[in-house]
């Protein structure tokens, strides 16, 4: 019933124009669910009718090292609907790269079953269905910053115009219109970064997985980068899957937090995070925030108490 | 005024000192007159029993400084002396008509017309052989022994092989000289070009898989230009080997030009002189190839934007 009521969300976004054709549809909704809290419970259960973005039963994934076996995921399940944020956060080793890697076909679970977007992850990898942030910016250090937003485009057999009009679009996104022409190394690392997030953009993937993207970089440099990369996501209604090992940027990000615990890699615990869409850096002072901030570590140190 | 007539000098002795050209060439130029000091002392004492058993077969009266005299000075000395050497030099490049047979740069054009074709040949099997190595475990398993058991057998006892082999199926002249040069220079850059190939990073790697991009892509946008600054390191080792390679190749087949021909010749009639010259003709090309290969690096070290 309180589903559809769209409360204090702007009727539209300002980046609507940003958004493709044909891909709103999946994205209203679920601002709406998001916006109201009564509803998060039936959202999180998974009955709701909307297209589940990923879908993960029952995942489990073992390295054979030197040493014997080692449980990197151990029985995980997952739905993530279109257009959440869920952030993955725990200690080393609790698996929550190898979760995002599974996600992408980078790597292959030894058992369950994972749907990307309704299909397996590797046809959603061909289909190039999602955009990848690595921990690092990886730019190819032999090409210019456009020609590094270019690559992708070139590979996926983009026409000369439209990389040039992607490459200068995605540029303006992450503010860095003017470095077109400059090498990585005459950037700073937060700048390659956006560059790398502007990069996994540039082809439009309707998935943003991104592995601790903002790990190295100051705290400063890092508030502004997560302020923008909301914007972006209220934006452009992405779906996006975020590896932290920060608590409060975790709650700031996300409308869902997943919290992990290691040997053997497995989710303890799923919070929802129901603040507005365009929420600034001041609700990290909001007793809400700290609620929920409160209850990922509590979650935490329960995984790590599991451990010892 | 005439208190600091005394202070200019000394300043202006210490600006010599900083002076950029004195910075940059005071250490190579020490180094060289100290090396042809030691080969003046050399020259002299290895001369000596010979000009001093000429004077005493002739049963004339010597003076010490007759004696030194003569150790820089004799037709056919041990060692000669440096002045000697670059008189031949100058004279055997300046002397004749580049045609001629007794001209330096006739011999250093037919070897190395040869060694640039070795060169050549080489690169492009090395290179050839490192994308095989890279892209199938088993070549490399198969391979690699192979290749490196090819530089086991001195190539002072293959060349003539090949010389015959080669001449036996109608091959002559310059192109067998150029496969023995070939045979020698491949092994850095397969080597070299191995390491350069599988040089990009995980991540780099990743992220063309993120895209699906095919191998011949991930070959063209990430390989190629990771590969580089391998290939050039490479190259400069290969360039004098294929120098040397084509030099040996003209030693046990009697070639009548080149300069192996020239040493070979210098030999026969014990013209230490004209041995020395040859050498210093081979020095002098072998500087100056790396010195090309050296400046196509600058270059394209700079479309590719690397550091400075």
């Amino acid at each position: 019933m309180a589903l559809h009521m769209p409360k204090s969300l702007k009727p539209d976004t300002p980046g609507a124009t940003l958004r493709p054709r044909g891909r709103e549809s999946f994205v209203a909704p679920i601002e709406a669910v998001r916006m109201d809290k009564t509803a998060d419970a039936t959202a999180e259960s998974g009955s709701m009718p909307q297209r589940l973005a990923i879908d993960v039963r029952n995942v489990s994934l073992t390295f054979e090292t030197a040493d014997g076996k080692v449980d990197a995921l151990s029985n995980v399940s997952l739905q993530v609907a279109d257009g959440e944020f869920v952030s993955f956060i725990g200690p080393s080793g609790c698996g929550k790269t190898t979760m995002l890697r599974v996600i992408a076909d980078l790597q292959q679970p030894t058992a369950g079953t994972l749907l990307v977007n309704g299909m397996s992850a590797e046809q959603a990898r061909l289909a190039r269905r999602y955009g990848y942030v690595f921990q690092a910016p990886a730019l190819f250090p032999w090409r210019t910053i456009e020609k590094n937003l270019r690559l992708p485009l070139e590979v996926m057999g983009f026409s000369d115009s439209e990389q040039r009009r992607r490459a200068a679009r995605y540029l303006a996104l992450v503010n860095l219109t003017g470095f077109e022409r400059k090498f990585p190394w005459q950037l700073s690392g937060g700048m390659q970064q956006r560059v790398s997030i502007a990069r996994a953009l540039s082809f439009d993937p309707a998935l943003l997985l991104m592995d601790e993207p903002f790990g190295a970089l100051d705290e400063i440099v890092r508030d502004h980068l997560n302020e923008q990369l909301l914007q972006l996501w209220d934006k452009t209604g992405k779906t996006v899957l975020f590896v932290t090992h920060s608590i409060p940027e975790a709650v700031f990000l996300s409308s869902k937090i997943v919290v992990m615990s290691p040997r053997p890699g497995r989710i303890i615990d799923i919070i929802d995070c129901d603040f507005p869409r365009d929420r600034t850096l001041e609700i990290r002072e909001t007793p809400e925030f700290l609620k929920i901030a409160q209850r990922v570590r509590f979650g935490l140190r329960a995984g790590h108490s599991y451990d010892e | 005024m005439t208190s600091n007539a005394f202070v200019i000098p000394a300043s202006a002795a210490g600006a010599l000192r900083h002076h950029p050209l004195v910075v940059r060439y005071a250490p190579i130029v020490t180094i060289v007159l100290a090396l042809i000091a030691i080969w003046y002392i050399a020259a002299v004492m290895m001369n000596l029993s010979l000009v001093r058993g000429g004077f005493e077969r002739e049963e004339t009266p010597y003076a010490v400084s007759e004696l030194i005299a003569g150790t820089m000075s004799a037709e056919r000395p041990l060692l000669p002396a440096p002045h000697q050497v670059i008189a031949a030099f100058v004279d055997s490049v300046f002397g004749y008509a580049p045609t001629a047979p007794r001209s330096l740069v006739y011999h250093s054009t037919v070897t190395l017309s040869a060694t640039l074709l070795g060169f050549v040949l080489g690169a492009l099997f090395g290179i050839g052989l490192a994308l095989m190595i890279v892209h199938s475990r088993v070549l490399e398993k198969s391979l690699l022994p192979w290749i490196i058991c090819s530089q086991m057998v001195p190539i002072l006892a293959l060349a003539p092989i090949f010389i015959v082999v080669l001449g036996a199926i109608g091959l002559q002249g310059l192109l067998p000289k150029s496969i023995i040069s070939a045979y020698l220079c491949f092994f850095p850059i397969t080597i070299g070009m191995v390491k350069g190939f599988t040089a990009p990073d995980p991540m780099q790697l990743d992220l063309m898989r993120t895209w699906s991009a095919t191998p011949r892509q991930v070959l063209a946008k990430l390989r190629w230009p990771a590969a580089v600054p391998y290939l050039f390191a490479s190259l400069k080792v290969a360039i004098t080997i294929s120098l040397i390679g084509a030099i040996v190749a003209e030693l046990p087949t009697g070639a009548e030009a080149g300069i192996g021909a020239r040493l070979l010749a210098g030999s026969y009639y014990g013209q230490t002189i004209q041995i020395w010259a040859a050498l210093l003709a081979s020095a002098i090309l072998a500087s100056g190839l790396i010195g090309l290969v050296d400046l196509t690096e600058r270059g394209v070290a700079r479309q590719m934007g690397i550091r400075p």
